[in-house]
């Protein structure tokens, strides 16, 4: 499971200098099998995870497979091959993902728009995306003369690997974490953070001045949304008290007079606060109506002008790969991860409600980019800094608030749902009256 | 209150991801190489001949060569060879006919000023539009067997066009066989006394070149 403890065994590191160094990175040492410094936190998990010994074959398959799998190798490499596992089922699943997401997009787009969409390639267009690979593998890989050679390739080989790097601390199911920090989230976002240095390598590196200014108008978009994307999941971490992802889901079990689950999504703070981070999430995997780095209508490409054939169908894999797992971290941390939404649909296998979510989030993404047109760089930063930031900072309060009239009930619940309510929508109304002030009613004159 | 705009355009894109699954209205796509639309009457794309027979498509071309299309053809797409010898025409008229005749239409713009003056109605506007080549030069120059289409065709493609022309040239055919005749007949009364032989009639166009717009061949005197 571990694998940076096992890493640095094999390194020969001493246990002083390791746990030194796991203090550095705040990485508490994580539970190995006759291992007596399990923290009480994972010794919980761990109960929690005992509970379901009996639990269906199919919640357990995925970690019998590997475990099968990994008894064909010597006892000290297994959890090398488990990580190897993890790596391959991650690369082989999200792959295939993106592939049918791509297609799936564009029928619904298509369908949005009344017209079929692709159809043409196999069934229903299905092998559209086979199509489209081969049609990017064999397009010739233009690189300008001026370009600096070794930053331009590596720009998208960095954008693609930041942004599966965070598909390492996504609990998809009930024990299947590929990786397990105690700082989980933080390293999500630590990871998610380094494909804005890719975007402006790849201006950079274009020797190209409208990739450059593109590159940095997308860095400030990026670094604009970062705020309140952090921001708003913050009391999640305040109300969990944990940065690890599993222990969040964890925390998200349990439903209130058996039918209402306590997802954090559905407490007030929570709902702002999966919306501000759904928002930020959206303009962060520069989805449309926040696609102004690319801006394909208006704009040659942005950042991508100078980049042709695969590379540019990398770009397309890491913004696909980065909505993805931004879905998967808005599910772990408000829509109650892998958990079932009512207590008997729970023999559906975890994973199964996970992937579900997820489609459902990516679904989402889809249908608001065939709705809303695109912001202006003005509307997008002012969007960013003077509505998402102070309203995700004022939800910080709402949730301290919540937390603290925990112990509230009867008539007094009611009453922490009202002022809770009113802490959520009051700034919203005063923030949205602010942003739009000033923008009278546009009336259209056709000639 | 902001926001709600979003929800209102999220509702309408919603209605039309569901409606375009079961509301034929909304799903109008046709899909195209297996289903086809029926072109307006009046669309035009390139012109092409018309033949009297499509047995015979060459040696029944209405087109007499007179090259008063590759005149006035704006921008010059229309080459015209006038044949040595002269051929009998529909109504039997021994007439010129083009030994070549060929239309480039990478050149041709579609303007149908060919058609607008041609007096012998030869030439017409077609609706093929599938016309992909595999070649720039060669491929795109029509000869004037790929030209020549018969009037059945023409009467498929602009039924109501067709008619009119047939009508006009049938009145144009009896009122020059009417005048033939006449003529005939006042020579053969002139020749009596004078016993001078009998001259054939004077090969006249079968009706005014002003062609389309000009006056009717109704309004024209017939008496000679």
């Amino acid at each position: 499971m571990s694998a940076l403890p096992s890493l640095l065994r094999l390194l020969e590191v001493g246990p002083g200098l390791r746990t030194g160094f796991l203090r550095l990175l705040s990485l508490e040492p994580v539970q190995r099998p006759g291992s007596t410094t399990m923290t009480a936190a994972t010794a919980d998990f761990a109960r929690a995870t005992d509970v379901d010994k009996g639990a269906a074959f199919l919640e357990r398959l995925p970690v019998v497979l590997r475990d099968w799998i990994a008894s064909f190798f010597p006892e000290s490499l297994r959890w090398v091959v488990g990580a190897l596992l993890a790596i391959a089922v991650i690369l082989a699943v999200f792959g295939s993902l993106f592939a049918l997401l791509t297609l799936a997009e564009r029928k619904v787009l298509g369908r949005v728009q009344n017209r079929p969409g692709p159809n043409r390639t196999g069934p229903f267009g299905l092998f559209q995306p086979i199509a489209d690979a081969i049609k990017m593998l064999t397009k010739e890989d233009v690189v300008p003369r001026e370009a600096d050679q070794v930053l331009h390739f590596l720009a998208p080989v960095a954008l693609l690997g930041f942004s599966i790097l965070t598909f390492a601390v996504i609990p998809y199911g009930r024990r299947l974490v590929p990786l397990e920090l105690d700082a989980a989230v933080l390293y999500f976002f630590a990871a998610g953070a380094g494909t804005e240095l890719a975007v402006f390598m790849a201006g950079w590196a274009s020797h190209n001045k409208y990739s450059l200014l593109a590159a940095m108008r997308a860095l400030a978009q990026l670094i604009s949304y970062e705020l309140p994307l952090l921001l708003s999941f913050v009391p999640v971490v305040m109300l969990a008290g944990t940065l690890s992802t599993s222990r969040i889901v964890a925390a998200q079990a349990g439903w209130t007079w058996g039918f209402l689950p306590h997802w954090h999504v559905f407490t007030p703070w929570g709902f702002a606060g999966f919306v501000i981070f759904m928002v930020a999430a959206v303009a962060e995997s520069n989805r449309s109506p926040f696609d102004l780095p690319e801006a394909e209508s208006e704009l040659i490409a942005g950042h991508l002008t100078e980049y042709s054939g695969f590379k540019y169908a990398l770009f397309f894999m890491a913004e696909y790969f980065g909505m993805i797992a931004l879905s998967g971290m808005a599910i772990t941390l408000f829509l109650g991860g892998w958990q079932a939404p009512l207590p008997f649909l729970e023999f559906v296998p975890s994973y199964v409600w996970f992937a579900l979510k997820l489609l459902a989030l990516l679904l989402g993404f889809i249908w608001l980019r065939a709705t809303l047109p695109r912001l202006r760089m003005d509307q997008l930063t002012r969007l960013a800094w003077k509505f998402l930031v102070p309203l995700a900072l004022v939800n910080l309060g709402t949730a301290a608030f919540w937390q603290l009239t925990a112990h509230w009930d009867g008539p007094l619940s009611a009453a922490r749902w009202v002022v809770a309510a009113v802490l959520v929508v009051g700034p919203f109304l005063v923030l949205g009256r602010g942003l739009t002030a000033g923008i009278a009613t546009r009336t259209y004159r056709y000639a | 209150m902001l926001g709600t705009g979003i929800i209102k355009g999220l509702a309408v894109t919603a209605k039309n991801l569901v409606g375009s699954f079961h509301d034929p209205a909304r799903y109008v796509t046709t899909e195209y190489p297996e289903q086809r639309t029926k072109v307006p009457e009046n669309y035009r794309n390139f012109p092409f001949l018309i033949t009297e027979n499509a047995t015979d498509p060459m040696g029944t071309l209405r087109c007499v060569a007179c090259q008063i299309c590759e005149k006035e053809c704006p921008p010059q797409c229309i080459y015209i060879e006038k044949s040595k010898d002269k051929k009998p025409d529909a109504a039997g008229k021994l007439q010129l006919y083009p030994a070549v005749f060929d239309i480039d239409t990478s050149v041709c713009m579609s303007c149908q000023i060919c058609v607008e003056v041609c007096p012998f109605d030869a030439i017409k506007m077609d609706q093929v539009f599938e016309i992909a080549t595999t070649g720039r030069f060669s491929e795109l120059i029509l000869n004037r067997e790929q030209l020549a289409k018969d009037n059945g065709y023409f009467h498929s493609i602009h039924p109501t066009e067709a008619a009119e022309v047939d009508t006009r040239l049938a009145a144009e055919r009896k009122a020059s066989e009417e005048k033939a005749r006449a003529a005939a007949a006042a020579k053969a009364a002139a020749a009596k006394p004078a016993a001078s032989p009998v001259a054939p009639p004077q090969g006249e166009p079968r009706r005014s070149p002003a062609g389309e717009g000009g006056p009717k061949p109704a309004e024209k005197d017939p008496a000679p």
